[in-house]
């Protein structure tokens, strides 16, 4: 096969996922089977060493996450693969590269869950997990799919943002997304944009590894560069040392590692609204749900009913500010979500007293068209 | 008196260590110091280049050598040592890729990782210090503790067996593995020597003391009355079958050096594959 795929392909969406991390210069995998995320491994196994990367299958999820870790510290761009079970396994070591600013993509196809729950079916249950998964205060980027095309797409932006905000970057996808085929074009890295982490501007010695410049991103040395860096999962200064009973570079280290996302969410956030200027109810959905809910709003504006859709590409951090606006000309929202409440309680946060209903749809099934419109005509009844 | 009338002389090592992260926190009379020092001499004797090696840890006692040596170094999770060293080796194969934990690290939480990578004989070393028992948190049983001795969380004796880890990562697939304990620093050397130099799976054991905890629970003396005990109750044999290692109560401990082979290695067999797939020669991921 060719180094990169240029042009209209029929392709399933854990394949353009796949395709869109080689075009983003990912060089290594390493991930463990588990439905419905494996084909991208199986992708993966097979294009890598073509494109001069390697795959490499692991023991289990904790050590597929670490190794991407270790891979990134060198300056490869890495990513896992998993589902629900798997990213419950990669939440300690997701801290980890949090703390370690590690630029590292990790692709959650997820499933029905809690447990096990249903490995084949589509769910939507692991975005607060994504958001609050692991231990202690920390902020993550998470981007969600809702078609074929944006497997490949946000795969590279996933890529750029890691590399940009030195964070692991989460791919919120779900087994409806992971397993549809349809068209999607793809794209040679030099049709996109692609974003390479900073390096240090001191030569070693003189190279502070933690310190960060004024977007508060420390520029990354590597290993084997010669800078003789320490990395560590402690509470760290800005040399990489130790300082885990010292409060105040506790305080300062944890609150940047925040403000480096929160303060730039505006940069990172990018959210698909159709109809808002004239909306009295919006529908908000995200990857499957979104397909959906598109229809629904469609046929709720050719009854006459003043129904907008914000679909939200980026999930995190949650664009809190915008629909606190919203909010100011929007007398209702309609969360669609497969998952029985995680983003509406954003919602809710965000939009003061205006009325929030939830469309839950648990089971594996997405909503239909026709299940939202009818949610949509109801609440519109209420708040006009 | 005498040092006063001496010149200030730099430690021999010194260039290997981040001196200004000294003093360390390891008890006076830990074997780990000694078995750090028996590395960072292997490294000197080799002429190794400290930016071409990369020691990397888990948690625990053992786990904090990666902050006091002068080479790239990460201090991961806990068990998570050898898959992220794999990730650096991967990427980087001409670095030296060196992982520095302990018993409980690499056996217990991290027994999974340890036993793939040496199935897989990935080009690593891997120095594992064996102290008995879980120092950093106390005192509790490990992977390790003899069967009936003392710990925190033991009590009234340990009822479980420990493992033998010389066996245990032979029978894996280790391409080299050793035992020695902290009474054998030039051994210990030796060995580590002949490990960097190795190209595949190597492991080395260092039965050192933990003199706060297991030694004083079990009542084992005084740090130097340890080592001379360790000294006295260690032999080598011609033989070296390491299913005749297990560590029991009142046993000779048996050191020195149980496998020494060769094994098509991981990292080759990768880039094998690579370049043939690419048609290109490449020799790291990073470019």
């Amino acid at each position: 096969m060719k180094k990169f795929l240029k042009g209209t392909f029929f392709m399933q969406g854990d394949e353009a996922c796949a395709e869109g991390a080689i075009v983003a210069g990912c060089r290594l995998f390493a991930g463990y089977p588990i439905t419905p995320s494996t084909e991208i491994a199986e992708r993966m196994a097979r294009r890598l060493p073509e494109v001069g990367g390697a795959f490499i299958q692991m023991e289990d999820e904790l050590s597929s996450i670490a190794l991407i870790i270790g891979a990134s510290y060198t300056g490869v761009k890495a990513m896992t693969a998993t589902s629900g079970p798997g990213f419950s396994l990669m939440q300690e070591n997701l801290g980890l590269a949090v703390m370690t600013e590690t630029p590292i993509v990790i692709v959650n196809v997820m499933r029905g869950d809690p447990s096990t729950g249903q490995p084949t079916r589509a769910g939507q249950g692991d975005v607060i997990q994504a958001r609050r998964g692991s231990h202690g205060d920390y902020e993550i980027i998470a981007l969600a799919p809702y078609s074929v095309q944006e497997m490949f797409d946000l795969t590279i932006e996933a890529f750029n943002l890691s590399e940009q905000f030195r964070v692991p970057v989460i791919m919120l996808s779900d087994a409806i997304i992971g397993h549809m085929r349809e068209k999607v074009i793809l794209k040679t890295p030099d049709e996109v944009k692609i974003v390479n982490r900073k390096k240090p501007k001191e030569p070693p010695g003189k190279y502070l590894p933690f310190k960060p410049e004024e977007d508060l991103i420390p520029p990354m040395a590597c290993f084997g560069e010669g800078y003789g860096i320490h990395v560590t999962g402690l509470t760290h200064d800005i040399r990489g040392y130790p300082a885990s009973t010292d409060p105040k570079v506790h305080e300062k280290l944890v609150r940047r590692l925040c403000d480096k996302i929160r303060l730039n969410a505006d940069k990172i956030i990018r959210i698909d609204s159709r109809y808002v200027e004239n909306a009295e109810i919006v529908l908000v959905a995200y990857g499957t749900p979104a397909r959906s809910a598109i229809r629904a709003v469609n046929l709720a504006r050719k009854k006459g009913l003043k129904v907008g859709l914000v679909r939200l590409i980026t999930v995190w951090p949650f664009p809190y500010e915008y629909f606190r606006k919203l909010s100011r000309k929007v007398k209702g929202f309609i969360v669609a979500e497969m998952n029985y409440g995680q983003i509406v309680g954003e919602v809710e946060r965000s939009v003061g007293d205006r009325k929030v209903v939830l469309a839950s749809k648990l089971g594996g099934d997405p909503h239909t068209p026709e299940e939202l419109l009818e949610i949509i005509g109801e609440v519109y009844k209420h708040v006009e | 008196m005498l040092s006063e009338n001496l010149p200030p002389k730099a430690h021999p090592l010194e260039k290997l260590l981040r001196t200004d992260r000294l003093p360390h926190i390891w008890c006076p009379g830990c074997g780990i110091g000694i078995a750090l020092n028996s590395f960072l001499r292997a490294v000197k004797k080799l002429n190794l280049d400290p930016k071409s090696i990369v020691l990397i840890s888990g948690i625990g006692c053992s786990g904090r050598a990666s902050g006091y040596v002068a080479f790239d170094s990460f201090h991961t999770t806990h068990g998570r040592a050898i898959p992220l060293a794999m990730g650096v080796k991967i990427a980087r194969p001409d670095l030296k890729v060196v992982v520095f934990s302990g018993d409980g690290d690499l056996f217990a939480i991290g027994g999974n990782h340890i036993i793939h990578a040496a199935r897989r004989n990935l080009d690593l070393l891997v120095i594992c210090i064996n102290n008995f028992n879980y120092g950093m948190t106390g005192g509790q049983l490990g992977p390790t503790t003899p069967f009936s001795s003392y710990t925190t969380t033991t009590p009234y004796g340990n009822i479980e067996h420990p493992f033998n880890l010389v066996h245990l990562t032979a029978a894996a697939g280790a391409s080299f593995v050793a035992r020695w304990t902290v009474a054998h620093p030039i051994q210990l050397a030796r060995s580590i020597e002949k490990a960097l130099n190795k190209r595949g799976f190597s492991f080395i054991e260092v039965i050192a003391p933990c003199v706060t905890l297991y030694a004083r629970y079990n009542k084992l003396g005084r740090p130097p009355q340890i080592i001379k005990y360790l000294k006295e109750i260690s032999v080598i044999e011609k033989s070296m079958d390491s299913s005749k290692a297990d560590i029991k109560i009142g046993n000779k401990i048996f050191v020195g050096e149980f496998v020494d082979v060769e094994r098509p290695e991981y990292v080759s067999e990768l880039y094998r594959v690579i370049r043939e797939k690419s048609g290109r020669k490449i020799d790291s991921l990073v470019r």
